[in-house]
């Protein structure tokens, strides 16, 4: 910091406007245009879209309906810095719903059994969850290494394995209780109350504390990408693995440490709902979050920064949704009609904007290139 | 400074800054008026499971008590339904919110509520609620659940297979092999073995918690009755919610006989075209019981505790639509009688 560096450029030069626009105009598009659709589909349905609408930011911009966004953008950041991770380097980890399950499920067995003083419970849990996790997502590192398995392919097929393993354990007798609570639904132990994770009471309710958590892993993921030999080897192996590889980059090496970190990372999503919440894993608890997260990383075009505005969109919208029934007459489902397109159409806008920006680079880089000939002939004129 | 650090500077105060905005900002529910009781007519407050109001199964029969209640007690009524890989605080927020818009008594349909009905019951212990299908050790004097004997209604429809089938094969499908069904299997297979301990039975289960979609995968459902009429089951009963439709669909074509669940499958319209080849339902009244609980709401006598509809309770009982059981009625009206008085003892688990 204290050697001067001519180089640097300088704060206005880094944050180029015109770069910063147009990657702001891809997600604005999509939802803009996801929120156009939805209208017509509630229009057509014979119900007031403003009003729709009105309901979801009333009860958005209410303290208890931002303690929950806030609760559940946490768990889906996690879910999406999972997939991201793997994305980054052209692995597409598919398997983050398997992995996660599976994660939980350990986990709270594990925090069912044990009573440890907290400081040493919750770091132990969260270590749990992360092997369990990532040990799940190496099944598919190593099958793409050394057979070639496409991981696309075996993480899919390993998320209905998970379903399966879960089944098999979560019965009377092993994982759960063989005395069950309650009548028709089966659910580990709840853990011991000193694998309670802190939480903050706001007038809007209760905030979890894994926020916390997430930000750390966001804090973490971008310094790793950024600042470590790793992160570049991540992303130059994700550009281009046989230039890449030119380099000096293991390959393989890459592929399963990306692999079991994704996965460990997926084992993190289910921790904020069981130590905040739930305390157990159970036949109710969530499902889906690994999709949610692949489809958030999508619109955050995987960047740190970028999942945090597109988690806390999803959450917004998740959240907001279920008063849609109970005021007024409107399908909850119209949210995930706009999620769906929103993530359809960003893909699309990406690529448009990326075509309109170096479209205007070329024109950008054509005139100068007139502009300094005009220069030079002039030059020789006068000379 | 670096950027990186900067970056994580800037994040971290970001989400600090939302978070105190969450602190200090109004509740959603300071501008609502929570009117309370004693504004004439009860207001009545159900919250569905996946699949709401056209799941032509169980929902659907809670909508019908809702209906009635609606149209006989004059009860004002306000509904919602979950949606699929909801957060367990989608649901708590639904019952909630119910409970702010001044709802009392609030309905939960199915078991996934356990967990939010608790809480939010404990949080509001003046609401009353219900839930249906589940019970648990946990849960506040406030809560009323709803239960039936499924495997009650089971043994008959096992006693009708039995005695209708040619082949000396059965078969049962259940949805999703979870506690609730598996206390049909056990029913129905009892009943099958009253009759003839000999016969064959053929279990299949669609899917196995945690995974759900074994309720609602017709097309599973479809693939599994034709597995067991290709081993030689000639009446297949499925327990497996909207899935059920696939097998009855498929029985249909191979001429043999279906028992369908939960509501009167005859009867609807979707599977009116099968209505020849269901031979009857195994119904569970979910109608009626939701009808009493709200009726004893409102005559201000509540139900509390566990309420057990079972087959003496019409909680459950065979359709007759189409009198294809009619000739049997006397061996079913036998069995029922074992039943009612106690002789025979229904399994709850296979």
């Amino acid at each position: 910091m204290t050697s001067p560096n001519p180089a640097k450029r300088t704060l206005a030069q880094r944050f180029d406007t015109e770069r910063i626009a147009l990657g702001l105009a891809a997600p604005l598009l999509a939802v803009l245009l996801s929120v156009v659709i939805c209208s017509i589909l509630l229009l057509t349905s014979g119900r007031d879209p403003f009003k729709a609408f009105n309901v979801m930011f009333t009860y958005g911009t209410a303290s208890d309906g931002q303690v929950l966004i806030l609760n559940r953008a946490t768990t889906y950041y996690l879910a999406a810095v999972a997939a991201a991770f793997g994305f980054r380097m052209n692995l597409f980890n598919i398997g983050v719903e398997g992995q996660y399950r599976i994660a939980a499920l350990f986990a709270a067995y594990v925090g069912a059994q044990l009573n440890l003083p907290s400081f040493i419970q919750i770091p132990l849990l969260l270590i749990t969850a992360m092997l369990a996790g990532g040990i799940w997502a190496s099944i598919a590192g190593v099958l793409k290494v050394y057979r070639g398995v496409s991981e696309v392919i075996s993480t899919i097929m390993l998320n209905a394995i998970s379903l399966a393993v879960v089944g098999l354990l979560l019965v009377p007798g092993i994982f759960a209780p063989k005395v069950s609570s309650t009548s028709n639904s089966v659910q580990t132990d709840p853990i011991s109350a000193s694998s309670h994770f802190f939480s903050i009471n706001t007038a809007g309710g209760v905030l979890w504390g894994f926020i916390v958590v997430a930000v750390i892993v966001g804090v973490g993921f971008q310094l790793t990408l950024s600042r470590t030999r790793f992160g570049f080897d991540l992303r130059a192996t994700g550009r281009s693995e046989s230039a890449a590889a030119a380099s000096g980059v293991n390959v393989k090496k890459m592929v399963l440490t990306s692999m079991a970190v994704s996965g460990a990372l997926a084992g993190l999503i289910g921790m904020p709902d069981l130590l905040q919440n739930s305390y157990n894993y159970g036949t109710s608890f969530q499902q889906g979050l690994g999709f949610t997260g692949i489809a958030i990383a999508l619109l955050g075009r995987n960047s740190p920064i970028g999942i945090v505005f597109s988690a806390l969109l999803f959450a917004f919208m998740d959240v907001t949704a279920v008063q849609l029934p109970l005021q007024g007459d409107f399908p909850q489902e119209i949210v995930q009609v706009m999620q769906g397109t929103i993530v359809i159409c960003v893909v699309v806008a990406y690529e448009l904007v990326r075509r309109y920006g170096l479209k205007r680079q070329q024109q950008k880089v054509g005139a100068e290139l007139a502009a300094q000939a005009a220069a030079a002939a002039k030059k020789e004129v006068t000379a | 400074m670096r950027r990186s650090m900067k970056l994580a500077a800037v994040v971290l105060s970001g989400s600090l800054g939302i978070a105190s905005l969450a602190a200090c900002g109004a509740k959603s529910t300071d501008t609502s008026t929570a009117s309370g009781s004693g504004s004439g007519s009860l207001k009545v407050g159900m919250a569905y499971d996946i699949g709401g109001r056209g799941d032509q199964s169980f929902n659907d029969s809670a909508a019908r008590g809702l209906d009635n209640a609606k149209a006989q007690l004059g009860v004002t009524v306000s509904e919602a339904e979950a949606k699929t890989g909801e957060a367990e605080a989608d649901k708590e927020t639904r019952l909630s919110s119910l409970v702010t818009a001044g709802f009392n008594p609030i309905i939960a349909v199915g078991f996934v509520y356990q967990p939010a009905v608790e809480k939010v019951a404990k949080a509001n212990p003046n609401v009353k609620f219900a839930i249906i299908d589940s019970s648990s050790t946990t849960q506040p004097s406030n809560v009323t659940s709803l239960t039936f004997s499924e495997q009650e209604g089971s043994y008959l429809a096992g006693v009708a297979a039995a005695n209708k089938t040619k082949t000396k094969h059965v078969g049962f499908i259940g949805g999703v092999q979870s506690e609730l069904i598996k206390k049909f299997e056990a029913g129905y297979k009892a009943g099958v073995k009253s009759v003839d301990p000999s016969i064959a039975v053929e279990t299949t289960y669609l899917t196995t918690p945690p995974d759900f979609t074994g309720f609602n995968d017709p097309g599973k459902g479809k693939e599994a009755a034709q597995g067991q009429l290709d081993k030689g089951a000639d009446v297949i009963f499925s327990a497996a919610g909207s899935s059920g439709s696939g097998a009855i669909e498929a029985v249909a074509m191979a001429g043999k006989w279906a028992i369908g669940v939960d509501s009167d499958q005859a009867n609807q319209p979707a599977l009116a075209k099968y209505k020849d080849h269901i031979l009857t339902s195994m119904v569970k009244n979910v109608d009626t019981a939701v009808f009493t609980y709200i009726k004893a709401a409102k005559d201000g006598n509540p139900l509390t505790g566990i309420k057990n509809f079972d087959l003496k309770a019409n909680g459950v009982s065979l359709a007759t639509t189409g009198g294809f059981i009619d000739d049997i009625k006397a061996k079913l009206d036998a069995a029922t009688q074992q039943i009612t008085s106690g002789a025979t003892k229904v399994p709850t688990a296979p």
